[in-house]
């Protein structure tokens, strides 16, 4: 390998990734655009739950736990429905996702000291939301339940009573559990796949579609150094990009690094090479570019953003797909980034992360490197 | 000009699966796709690791973690007993939740005073959190109805028990409150979007960077023409994935279909015509099909992200819910989602249908109109 050669490739790719304007202002204005709808517009709380209710009771006691719903931010009362079929068409529609039916007996049931029946029906199309709100209706329901029991013991005996457990949750890593902490430090390594993806998985591709490959092919450099030229330059785009998704994060958003930034941005580069290294990979194989950037999006984007545990967690999945994401590379960022930002530790507790990721992307460097024949088919 | 459109198509076909590698990616992607969702993506929160940090070491705190273990919410993996293992287990992501019972936990129940039970929970993932700080309270809240009901009893000697309401909870065209009927369906839109804006895209710029677009413009053919041979290959390959994907739906992962499938297939080719204009007018801006590619993609993430096809319109500012208006795939997903699970059809999604034309037919005249100005 000589410097000059390698040196030579490089400046004419950094000369093709800068006169290509498009390219280059969509290559920075993604990485922006994706953390600013993730971290302005995106998030998994449920919050004022569109709420239809039927009172076939109306009595102070139903009105009581209609109010206690209306008062939590969970939920909001969009409109009372008076029978049946109205409430069937406000969930039918979308307008509600949640219906609250209280049977005529409501009230006498509960004052007899009987179960008094309470029907709640949700909307599952969207199952996350319909969980969630229906474990905040659960509570709401259970503390009504409370204080109707302390109430009725009170007025009968006389006596005071206070719930003899204190259930005090402390929330660490993320004390206002704010999806945005969660998101957007993830969402780095989804960016990264992303330039990988759309960048180089193209570059050798293109050459072999317009026969330029044949020139280089006649010229003296090698395999390595034209490998290794390419990807110098979407390596420094891609650095950047990392450079503008860590201040925007620091500085818009306000998501706390409490780790070393250091280990966030050499990680950072370890991956980088990895992702970089397997789009040159898929477009050393293809030869062709349309395909390319189809197995780019199955090989790269998606995984990065499905089985990495960036959208959801991975213990949730399936066993077999649980053991699929071990080989996803951006697991093991996803994670890393996560506990340098949230939780500020370091590599002693990062060390199974961190030698993975560097088997994993030196693998792809080196498997990179390899693949590349300089023959024509 | 049939004959010329046929000869066009045949053209775009051969091209499009001369390759075996293109036929197969052009159903692998929308197959892969479907598992990925119906599998990997799970938002139900199960089985949370729990560490358990018992202080008082008692019959009362033995109670209260028992009722933790058998909620079916909970597995304990693991018991510390000092403040370093416990920090050391959610630094290191190993457990979600360590319940933390003083000493002395007992003694004040028996003594009738409050006794503190502390919950340290790794917020980072703020949405399972959530969840399972739900999931404790809702297991102490239990626990502390029936210490009171216990405790009331022991001092009047009986009690009548205190009425409950009764919370009987149901879900509606999703009973067991599956993710993947959710998510399934949704594929759907996705992969109609990702296959026909990047095809025609890329299919038209590549005629411009390899050249043979001289050639073309020699022969006799139409722009009007030419459009379609571009737009139609893509169509049908769109249609060939809807049916691919609801047929891996239904009969592999079991998501309900309750309504009309030609309902589903009107309202693809409605949404067609607004992601085959899209693809041509990126077309009309690229002039490579690394150009080609990043504009889609510059289209393709908002436009999936603002759909509602992960994240809930509804949990968006009122800004954004504005602005999802204008995108064509929210009206798309609501419509696949009424057919697969609510089993709606069109007295209830005729709104979306006619937003779906509108803004097809005006993205596709203008396409249609811009690409007539870049041909000649």
């Amino acid at each position: 390998m000589k410097l000059v050669r390698l040196r030579a490739i490089a400046r004419k790719e950094f000369l093709h990734v800068f006169r290509d304007r498009l390219s280059l202002a969509i290559a920075v204005a993604l990485p922006l655009i994706l953390i600013i709808i993730f971290g302005f517009a995106l998030s998994f709380d449920v919050k004022h739950v569109p709420l239809v209710v039927w009172d076939q009771s109306e009595t102070q006691l139903s009105r009581e736990l209609i109010s206690r719903f209306t008062g939590s931010p969970y939920f909001r009362l969009v409109d009372y429905a008076r029978n049946y079929p109205e409430v069937e068409r406000a969930v039918d529609s979308g307008q509600a996702l949640l219906a609250l039916v209280i049977s005529r007996d409501f009230a006498a049931h509960l004052e007899s000291g009987r179960p008094a029946a309470v029907q709640l029906i949700a909307d599952g199309g969207d199952s996350n939301t319909a969980t969630i709100a229906l474990g905040y209706a659960e509570a709401v329901a259970r503390g009504f339940s409370q204080q109707i029991a302390v109430q009725q013991v009170q007025q009968q005996r006389g006596l005071t009573l206070q719930p003899p457990i204190d259930l005090r949750p402390r929330v660490w890593f993320n004390a206002d559990l704010e999806s945005r902490n969660y998101i957007i430090p993830g969402l780095i390594a989804v960016i990264m796949m992303v330039i990988a993806a759309i960048l180089t998985s193209l570059t050798i591709a293109r050459e072999w579609e317009r026969g330029t490959m044949e020139q280089l092919i006649a010229t003296p450099v090698r395999g390595i150094e034209l490998v290794l030229g390419k990807l110098i330059p979407y390596f420094v785009v891609g650095m950047f990009d990392v450079l503008l998704a860590v201040l925007m994060t620091e500085l818009v958003f306000q998501v706390p690094l409490r780790g070393n930034i250091l280990l966030l941005f050499g990680t950072a580069a370890v991956f980088l090479s990895g992702a970089l290294s397997i789009g040159m990979l898929i477009s050393i194989l293809t030869r062709n570019q349309l395909l390319a950037t189809q197995l780019a999006m199955v090989l790269t984007f998606l995984p990065a953003d499905l089985l990495s545990g960036f959208l959801s967690p991975i213990e949730n999945m399936p066993r077999a797909i649980q053991l699929v994401t071990y080989f996803v590379p951006a697991r093991y960022f996803v994670t890393l980034l996560r506990s340098i930002y949230l939780k500020g530790v370091g590599l002693d507790v990062l060390a199974w992360e961190a030698a993975t990721l560097l088997t994993f992307c030196s693998v792809t460097v080196v498997v990179a490197l390899l693949c590349f024949r300089k023959k024509l088919a | 000009m049939i004959e010329r459109i046929r000869r066009m198509l045949v053209k775009e076909f051969l091209q499009a699966l001369r390759d075996y590698r293109m036929r197969s990616t052009i159903f692998l992607l929308p197959l892969i796709q479907v598992l990925v969702f119906g599998y990997a993506i799970t938002t139900d929160v199960k089985h949370v690791a729990l560490a358990v940090y018992d202080l008082d070491n008692t019959v009362a705190s033995r109670d209260l973690i028992s009722r933790f273990a058998g909620s079916g919410y909970f597995e304990i993996v693991n018991y510390v007993y000092d403040d370093a293992a416990a920090r050391s287990l959610l630094d290191h992501g190993s457990v979600r939740l360590v319940l933390r019972i003083n000493a002395g936990f007992q003694a004040d129940l028996a003594a009738g005073r409050v006794a503190q039970v502390q919950a340290l929970l790794d917020g980072s993932d703020s949405n399972t959190a959530g969840i399972v700080l739900n999931y404790s309270n809702e297991i102490v809240g239990q626990a502390n109805f029936d210490a009171l009901v216990d405790r009331v009893t022991r001092v009047l000697g009986t009690f009548q028990r205190p009425g409950q309401a009764d919370l009987q909870t149901r879900a509606w065209f999703n009973e067991n409150l599956e993710s993947r009927n959710f998510f399934v369906p949704g594929v759907i839109a996705l992969i109609v979007t990702l296959i026909t804006l990047m095809l025609t895209s890329i299919a038209v710029v590549r005629e411009y960077e390899i050249g043979t677009i001289e050639q073309i413009m020699v022969t006799p053919i139409r722009p009007i023409e030419f459009i379609l041979g571009k737009t139609v290959p893509f169509a049908l390959i769109g249609f060939a994935d809807v049916l691919l994907i609801t047929a891996v739906g239904v009969y592999w992962f079991e998501v309900p279909i309750r309504g009309s499938i030609p309902l589903l297939l009107l309202a693809t080719g409605l949404y067609l015509l607004t992601s085959l204009g899209v693809g041509l007018l990126i077309s009309t801006i690229s002039r490579t099909q690394q150009q080609a590619l990043m504009t889609s993609f510059l289209f393709f993430a908002p436009a999936i992200l603002l759909s509602g096809f992960v994240f809930p319109i509804a949990n968006m500012p009122q800004v954004v819910q504005w602005l999802t208006y204008l995108n064509p795939l929210r009206y798309f997903l609501v419509i696949i989602r009424g057919i697969f699970l609510k089993g709606v059809g069109l007295q209830i999604l005729w709104p979306q249908m006619v937003a779906l034309t509108i803004i097809g037919v005006l993205t596709f005249t203008l396409a249609v109109r811009r690409f007539h100005k870049t041909l000649t």
